[in-house]
C-alpha cells in the first residue's frame, strides 16, 4: 500500500472467475499481446459512470457468482452487469445505482439469474499492476490484475484501491439502460470482406437461423451451434483479429472472438460483431439462443459513437 | 475466391481497416508491411489504436471518435499510393540466438531427420546455416512465426500437441521455425532450446523479436546452453508420428 491507495477488500471466497479489468491493453498488438478489458463493456462503462469515475478505471469482471468480499473500509460502489443474485450483507444488493457501503460489509455473489458477467466499481477505481499500459487482467498471457501476473482472485487476497477526496453524487441508470439479459438477443454484425465466399444458403442460414450458445464459450471466443456454414475456402493465411470478428472454421459453426482473443488466425470471418452485440453476447449463458442480423456501416457507427461520447 | 485486385481494403468491424498488400508468404512482403506501418504511426497519430502486421496484410485499428471510417480509408489509400518500401539491408534488428540442438531437449530432430530423408546433423546445419524472417508475432505473447525454411526440412505439426512445451524450444512447421517464449501447449516439432530470454518483463516492450527482424540460430554446446542460463530439463513425452 502507498500514500495513494488503501485496502478496499478483502476476498472472503473465491468464485470461479474474477478479474480487474480496465479498457483494455492497446498499442501491443504486434507483439502477440492480446487487449483483454472488459467482456460487456456497456455494463462496466456504466459502473465507473456510477461511481464517478473516468472511463478506464479498473473494475471487477465477476462471471457466474461465486465471490465473497469483506469491506475493508467505508466505499461507494456500483454493481452492474448481470444479476448473479448478490447480497450486500443479508439484503439483495441494489444494482445498476450508486450504493454506499461500510467497513465490514460483505457482498455475497451467488448464481447467475439474469446475465453472467457483474461489474463492480469502486469510487477511485480499483488499483491493479499496470503490465504494457494496462492493467487489464488476462489469464492465458499471464498479464495485469492485482499482481501483474494475470491471476484471477483468490480466497485472502486484498483488493487496493485508489484514494479518492469525493464522494461521487448518487446516481441511477435508466431504465433502459439496465438490460435484461435473458431474452434472446439480435446481434448486429457488419459483413467482412469475405461474406461473399460463403454459399448462399448459409448466407441465409446465418442470418435467419436461430444460434445456440454452445459450452465452449470464454473471454477468448462464443462458439455457436446451429446449421453448418459452408465457405469455399478453408483457411487463410493468418492476418490480424479484431473484435467481435466472426470466424467459421471447417466444422462450419461460427466462433465469435472477444477481448482475450488471440492476436492473428487464419479461418474465414462473416464479418464483426458491433462492440455492443459483442458486449450482450458476453451475457449469454451457455444453451441461451441468438440470432444475428446484418448492420450497416452507418447505423452501427452512429450508435457506438453516440456510446463512447457519452462515456468517454 | 476471384483473385482480388491488390492491395485491398477490407472493412474489420466499426474501426478497422484490413490493409491486403499479398497474396502468397514471401519474405519481401515484409519490406512493404513494415514500410506501410511507419507510414500509419505518422499520419493516423494519435487516432492509431493498433497495428496487427502479419504475413500479407495489416490491421489497422483505429479510434472512431477521433477519425471516421470513411476518412481514414481515404487516408490509407493516400498512404498507399505513395508507399515505397524499406531498404531490404538495413530493415530489421539481426538477433542471433543461441541453440543446443540434441535430442534431450529437442525430442523431435530424429523425427525431422527421418521424415527428411537426412541425419540429424544436416537438419542441425540446414537450419543453423539460414538467416530467418519474423513474419508475424501471435499465438502467445512473443511467440515469433520465422521463416521461410530449407525446404528439404518441411515437416507437418504433430498429430497430437503437446500439453508442454517448455520455454525457449527452438521448432519447425511446415516451411516455418519459432522459438515458444512461454510454457504452452504446442504441435510444433521441437529441434533444441535457446537460453535467450523472448519474452522479458524488464526489457521495453516485453518481446525480443518484432516483425521484419532477422534472426540466425547458432549451435551451442550444453555447456555454452547452461552457462548462458539455459534449463536443460528434458522435453517430456515422446514423439508422436
Amino acid at each position: 500500500m502507498s500514500e495513494s491507495n488503501l485496502i478496499g477488500f478483502r476476498v472472503s471466497r473465491a468464485g470461479p472467475l474474477a478479474l480487474l479489468q480496465d479498457a483494455g491493453r492497446f498499442g501491443v498488438r504486434h507483439l502477440g499481446v492480446t487487449q483483454g478489458g472488459p467482456a460487456d463493456l456497456h455494463a462496466w462503462a456504466w459502473a465507473n459512470r456510477l461511481t464517478g469515475n473516468a472511463w478506464g478505471a479498473a473494475a471487477l469482471e465477476i462471471t457466474f457468482g461465486g465471490l465473497e468480499l469483506v469491506a475493508e473500509q467505508d466505499l461507494t460502489i456500483a454493481l452492474t452487469g448481470a444479476n448473479l443474485g448478490t447480497r450486500h450483507n443479508q439484503k439483495t444488493a441494489p444494482m445498476w445505482r450508486t450504493l454506499a457501503i461500510s467497513a465490514g460489509d460483505t457482498l455475497t455473489f451467488g448464481t447467475p439469474v439474469n446475465g453472467l458477467r457483474a461489474y463492480l466499481s469502486v469510487a477511485g477505481g480499483f488499483c491493479g499492476d499496470t503490465v504494457l499500459g494496462s492493467a487489464a487482467c488476462v489469464v492465458r498471457e499471464q498479464l495485469g490484475g492485482f499482481d501483474g501476473q494475470g491471476t484471477t482472485l483468490q480466497e485472502g487476497d486484498t483488493l487496493a484501491v485508489n484514494r479518492t477526496a469525493t464522494t461521487p453524487a448518487s446516481q441511477v441508470a435508466p431504465d433502459s439502460e439496465q438490460r435484461d439479459y435473458r431474452q434472446a438477443p439480435i446481434l448486429e454484425l457488419l459483413p467482412g470482406a469475405q461474406i461473399a465466399t460463403f454459399t448462399g444458403k448459409s448466407l441465409f442460414e446465418a442470418f435467419n437461423a436461430e444460434w445456440q450458445v454452445d459450452q465452449r464459450a470464454d473471454r477468448m471466443g462464443v462458439r455457436l451451434t446451429g446449421p453448418r456454414l459452408q465457405c469455399s475456402i478453408g483457411s487463410l493465411v493468418s492476418e490480424g483479429i479484431s473484435l467481435g470478428a466472426v470466424q467459421v472454421p471447417p466444422d462450419g459453426q461460427p466462433i465469435a472472438l472477444l477481448n482475450d482473443r488471440q492476436t492473428i488466425g487464419g479461418y474465414p470471418r462473416l464479418g464483426n460483431l458491433t462492440p455492443l452485440a459483442a458486449s450482450r453476447l458476453a451475457q449469454c449463458l451457455p444453451g441461451q439462443t441468438v440470432r444475428l442480423r446484418a448492420a450497416g456501416i452507418d447505423s452501427a457507427l452512429r450508435q457506438h459513437r453516440q456510446f463512447l461520447a457519452a462515456f468517454r | 475466391m476471384k483473385q482480388a485486385q491488390l492491395p485491398s481494403l477490407e472493412r474489420a468491424g466499426l474501426d478497422g481497416w484490413m490493409v491486403r498488400l499479398f497474396d502468397s508468404i514471401e519474405e519481401n512482403n515484409l519490406l512493404w508491411l513494415t514500410a506501410l506501418a511507419e507510414e500509419c504511426e505518422a499520419a493516423f497519430g494519435d487516432a492509431l489504436i493498433d497495428l496487427v502486421p502479419s504475413y500479407t496484410t495489416l490491421l489497422v485499428v483505429f479510434d472512431p471518435l477521433r477519425i471516421s471510417p470513411c476518412a481514414a480509408r481515404t487516408q490509407l489509400i493516400d498512404i498507399l499510393a505513395r508507399l515505397r518500401p524499406v531498404e531490404a539491408g538495413t530493415s530489421g534488428t539481426l538477433h542471433e540466438l543461441p541453440t543446443w540442438y540434441d535430442p534431450h531437449v529437442g525430442p523431435d530432430l530424429q523425427r525431422v531427420a527421418d521424415l527428411s530423408g537426412v541425419s540429424v546433423e544436416s537438419v542441425v546445419e540446414a537450419h543453423s546455416s539460414r538467416e530467418y524472417r519474423v513474419f508475424a508475432l501471435g499465438f502467445a505473447p512473443g511467440f515469433a512465426f520465422m521463416g521461410l525454411l530449407d525446404e528439404t526440412l518441411t515437416c507437418p505439426r504433430l498429430d497430437t500437441p503437446r500439453q508442454k512445451v517448455p520455454a525457449g524450444s527452438v521448432a519447425i512447421a511446415g516451411q516455418q521455425t519459432a522459438a515458444y517464449p512461454v510454457v504452452t501447449p504446442g504441435g510444433w516439432n521441437l529441434i533444441g532450446r535457446t537460453p535467450t530470454r523472448l519474452f522479458d518483463r524488464n526489457r521495453e516492450g516485453f518481446s525480443l523479436l518484432r516483425v521484419g527482424d532477422r534472426v540466425r540460430f547458432v549451435p551451442v554446446s550444453r555447456d555454452e546452453f547452461e552457462s548462458q542460463g539455459g534449463d536443460a530439463t528434458p522435453t517430456e513425452g515422446e514423439s508422436t508420428r
